[in-house]
């Protein structure tokens, strides 16, 4: 076996563990490159039935294709799919006096309403256990302090002084009243191994991680992506996978550089974290 | 930047990029002995940091009123920074011209050994780091010893802070030699050791004039000497089942092969019951062609020729070189929780997929993990960061082996109440017997008291019970009973048959089939049966049994001694039975030659409320004795406050 297929194998592992483990589990899907290995990884667990919901939480704020893609992608996976939207800020109605939006807020701030509490409605609406999220190890340094099965409390917050301990493949797996558990299949990847195996796999991502001209005449992609307005692309020449790959091998720069809400202030993300955004 | 493409469509080149495995590292050593230092210093040195991060820390400190720390690169948690002490595991990753690592931060203070050990529990090697000024500390020891009941073989020593020590080789020939000493006692023997100064960057990727005495390698030097861990291909087959799934007409057996090899065509026994089937295909979703082979490593799905009852938790072998299995295992076990674990109370034990009750019945020795000595008495609980060697007593057979023979399925974790406590490692496997049955200590308090229905279901695992199975002649009572007998047997629980027919040659051999004597007949059965389950057994009743009275007669009698009493409904139409006929009893009833015959001549009740129905018309019988054998094994399992209840009890004798 080599690399990807040993990070293949413990993230099948660790599928078929959660959905054992579980009652009632549910994959938060972006549509990301790291999502859609995600969705990948699970028809291969589950012999091509994947079987708990995937949930898509819709700030408003998406690219066209991504939506276009969303769709594509639900037929061609059949997916169970959940689109989340807090309308309440959207609309400013409910708990909300003013309605939330990039317009008016800062972006930790809209990420926090339209991503974290979306997420936290939809599990208040549906009483997930646990959610099964892509987050790399390699992503930030307090995601390099995740485990592959971490518990939340009832306001999300992830105690992250105070981990269980997890080794030998031994998982916590029983929750506290209230409690739910991230799953975190793809901890052990770096974006570099997720570009080999989408490569490796065909897997299908959505266009706009390639290279395209942009109206100054210079060429971008975007490396993450986010809400329109926060994400910016980066200039790149790569379109296709292996220059992508040449690419990451050769720049330094972190892969959120392109997203503003990550450095908006210092630790936004141990912060953000803290506070349940995935 | 609006050009729209189609989303499935993936440029692709045919550049491939090899993929290398990574090498994982993990850190250890003593609170403050420079860790972190360490490496953030290796990855600073090696060009590997994110453009403008040590500027920005740099910075980020200044703005806090701190000095800039080499370790800030790694304590990413605010109250890391602040307190200069690392909380949690760190892994990054860092590639040299030569390969790709995972470098594994674990932090050194006592109070954290359980992010330690997590940390340290997936290297493949280890650094060692000892302060030169301050010598051998308590964690230097104790993480010394987790790393051997790891089975972490490959570790180098660094001797840090040799600024602080005037770069002087007697004092790291000093740390060299205590080191060694204690080292060896765990035969643990460092490929090298290294003086090194991660705050100056001293002998860290290349030789340092300040310390040009050392003759061994630096640091990245020596990183670059150990192996990655071979998977252990030459290894018996180990095959940990995870789940069933039936998202078709595939009944699938996911799981992952720990060690050794499978393939398609192979016989392959699942332990601890022992059934064995063979391999009809392994099953991949978007393979060009079906595998028929999988190698160690991989997790994969599988289906058998002949339809076994098998369960998650069970592991699969070849036929020959199968794992031990046993209620009973010796093991090493490190305790990692607030809450000390006691004799003779339950928690769960996890070995693999296997997750069964299980309670300590006996600690050999406790020991003090910084010195290695047994704590002196008997101390009977261990306490949180301790060693201990002890007997664990399952309440159910498990499957295992023996640590140094195969790591994978010879660890174990123990879980109380939602948490992992601690871990342990298997000394001891006895791969010849059958099944170890209870110590014999336990067995002496059988002559000195009065044994208790619950005395005697500790003994057997499980509680007496009947199961009463009724249903027409030819609905599948005998075989359901006969096959229930067999899986009730190979999981260690006690059961006997009850048989309608049997019953009639000897105990009412007196009785004949008018309603009166039915009854009779019944009331007979239900006694014995109570009596049998009296006595500890599971007792499977098979009678046909036709009128509700009885039955609710016999449900009464279990009751009043509080006997577990499951009526099972085996439902099959009159029809489907009478073309069964399996003896030919139906057609002789119809053409006259039996009088009084269930169906035809005389009336069967069906049950109102049965505790189980099983239609044998519609379901295999493997899939309707699944659930029947699942239905007996609840029926008969101790509940809850029965074992604190007899554990206080036992604590006393
Ligand atoms: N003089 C000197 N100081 C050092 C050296 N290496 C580390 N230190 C200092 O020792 C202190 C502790 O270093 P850390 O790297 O945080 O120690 P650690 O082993 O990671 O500590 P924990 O993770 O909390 O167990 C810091 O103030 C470092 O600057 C060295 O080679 N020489
Ligand atoms: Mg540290």
């Amino acid at each position: 076996m080599d690399h990807l297929d040993q990070l293949e194998a413990q993230s099948v592992y660790i599928l078929r563990e959660a959905y054992h483990s579980f009652s009632n589990l549910c994959m938060p899907w972006s549509m990301g490159k790291d999502s859609n290995v995600l969705i990948w990884l699970s028809k291969k667990a589950f012999c091509g039935k994947i079987p708990y919901p995937v949930l898509h939480i819709d700030t408003t704020y998406e690219f066209p294709e991504m939506l276009e893609f969303r769709e594509w992608a639900r037929k061609e996976y059949d997916l169970d799919l959940i689109v989340k939207i807090n309308e309440d800020a959207r609309a400013g109605r409910g708990t909300y006096t003013q309605s939330v939006g990039y317009e008016t807020h800062d972006p930790v701030t809209v990420t926090h309403e339209l991503k974290t509490v979306a997420l936290q409605q939809v599990m208040a609406e549906r009483k997930f256990d646990a959610l099964i999220t892509g987050i790399r190890r390699d992503e930030d340094p307090t995601r390099a302090k995740e485990r592959y099965f971490s518990p939340r409390n009832a306001e999300f917050e992830w105690d992250y002084k105070d981990q269980p301990p997890e080794f030998w493949n031994q998982f916590t797996t029983a929750i506290e009243p209230g409690e739910h558990i991230r799953v975190q299949p793809l901890l052990d990847w770096a974006e570099v191994d997720i570009w080999r195996y989408i490569e490796r796999e065909k897997i299908p991502i959505p266009t706009m991680y390639f290279a395209r001209p942009g109206d100054d005449g210079k060429k971008y992609r975007f490396r993450s992506l986010g809400c329109w307005p926060i994400t910016k692309p980066v200039e790149s020449t790569a379109s296709n996978i292996s220059e992508i790959i040449a690419e990451l091998l050769v720049t330094k720069t972190s892969e959120r550089a392109g997203r503003a809400q990550d450095h908006h202030e210092r630790n936004a993300m141990q912060k953000l974290r803290a506070k349940g955004f995935m | 930047m609006q050009t729209t493409l189609e989303p499935t469509k993936v440029p692709t080149s045919d550049i491939s990029v090899p993929t290398s495995q990574k090498l994982r590292i993990v850190i250890v050593g003593h609170v403050d002995h420079g860790k972190s230092t360490l490496i953030g210093r290796l990855f600073h040195d090696t060009n590997s940091l994110p453009e403008g991060k040590v500027e920005q820390i740099r910075k980020a400190s200044e703005l806090e009123g701190m000095e800039f720390e080499f370790a800030f690169l790694l304590d990413a948690l605010l109250e890391e920074q602040a307190q200069n002490i690392t909380i949690d595991t760190t892994q990054l990753p860092f590639r040299t011209e030569k390969r790709e690592y995972v470098i594994i931060d674990a932090p050194g203070h006592k109070e954290f050994l359980k992010n330690m050990v997590t940390g340290a529990a997936s290297a493949d090697a280890a650094i060692l780091l000892i302060d030169a000024n301050e010598g051998i500390q308590e964690q230097s020891k104790r993480h010394a010893y987790l790393l051997s009941l790891l089975g972490i073989r490959q570790i180098v020593v660094a001797v840090n802070k040799m600024d602080l020590v005037g770069y002087r080789q007697e004092r790291f020939e000093k740390v060299r030699s205590d080191y060694t000493e204690f080292l060896g006692k765990l035969g643990i023997v460092p490929q090298h050791f290294v003086p090194i100064s991660a705050k100056l960057g001293l002998n860290i990727t290349k030789a340092s004039p300040e310390l040009e005495w050392h003759k061994g390698p630096a640091i990245l030097e020596a990183l670059e000497q150990f192996q990655i861990s071979a998977p252990p291909d030459d290894l018996p087959l180990r095959f940990v089942l995870q789940d069933i799934y039936r998202f078709d007409e595939r009944r699938i057996l996911a799981g992952r092969i720990e060690t050794g090899s499978l393939q398609v065509g192979q016989e392959i026994v699942f332990w601890p019951d022992g059934k064995s089937s063979r391999v009809k295909s392994i099953e991949e979703w978007n393979a060009p062609e079906p595998p028929t082979s999988a190698l160690v490593g991989e997790s994969v799905a599988i289906t058998l020729e002949e339809q076994i009852f098998v369960e998650r938790g069970d592991i699969g072998s070849a036929p020959d070189h199968g794992p031990a299995e046993g209620r009973e295992i010796q093991a090493s076990l490190f305790w990692l929780q607030n809450d000390p674990l006691p004799l003779n109370v339950p928690f769960t034990l996890k070995l693999g997929t296997q997750s069964v009750e299980a309670r300590l019945v006996e600690i050999t020795r406790v020991l003090d993990s910084s010195t290695l000595e047994p704590l002196a008495g008997n101390p009977g609980i261990i306490h949180k960061n301790e060693v201990a060697d002890v007997r664990i007593r399952a309440r159910k057979p498990i499957a295992f082996d023996r640590h140094d023979r195969i790591s994978e399925t010879g660890r174990f974790v123990i879980v109380t109440g939602k948490r992992i406590g601690g871990g342990g490692i298997i000394r001891e496997a006895d791969y010849q017997d059958e099944m170890r049955l209870a110590g014999a200590a336990e067995n002496l308090t059988w002559t000195v008291s009065p044994v208790t229905r619950e005395l005697r279901a500790e003994n057997f695992g499980h509680r007496g019970a009947v199961l009463w199975l009724t249903g027409l002649s030819g609905s599948g009572k005998s075989t359901l009973a006969t096959g229930l007998d067999y899986h009730l047997h190979r999981r260690g629980i006690f059961s006997y048959i009850l048989d309608g027919d049997n019953l009639r040659h000897g105990l009412c051999a007196n009785l004949g089939f008018s309603a009166e004597d039915r009854s009779e007949n019944i009331r007979r059965a239900g006694e014995t049966a109570r009596l049998m389950a009296e006595a500890g057994l599971v007792v499977i009743c098979s009678l046909i049994s036709p009128f509700r009275a009885d039955r609710e007669n016999v449900r009464k009698i279990c009751h009043r001694d509080g006997i577990p009493f499951g009526e099972v409904f085996i439902n099959a139409p009159l029809d489907v039975c009478e073309a069964r006929d399996p003896r030919g009893l139906y057609k002789r009833a119809r053409a006259g030659e039996i009088k009084e015959f269930t169906g035809i001549s005389s009336p069967y009740e069906a049950p109102l409320a049965p505790e189980l129905e099983l239609r044998t018309a519609e379901h295999t019988l493997e899939n309707t004795l699944l659930d029947l054998t699942h239905f007996a094994v609840e029926l008969s399992r101790i509940p809850e406050p029965q074992i604190a209840e007899e554990l206080a009890r036992g604590a006393g004798i």
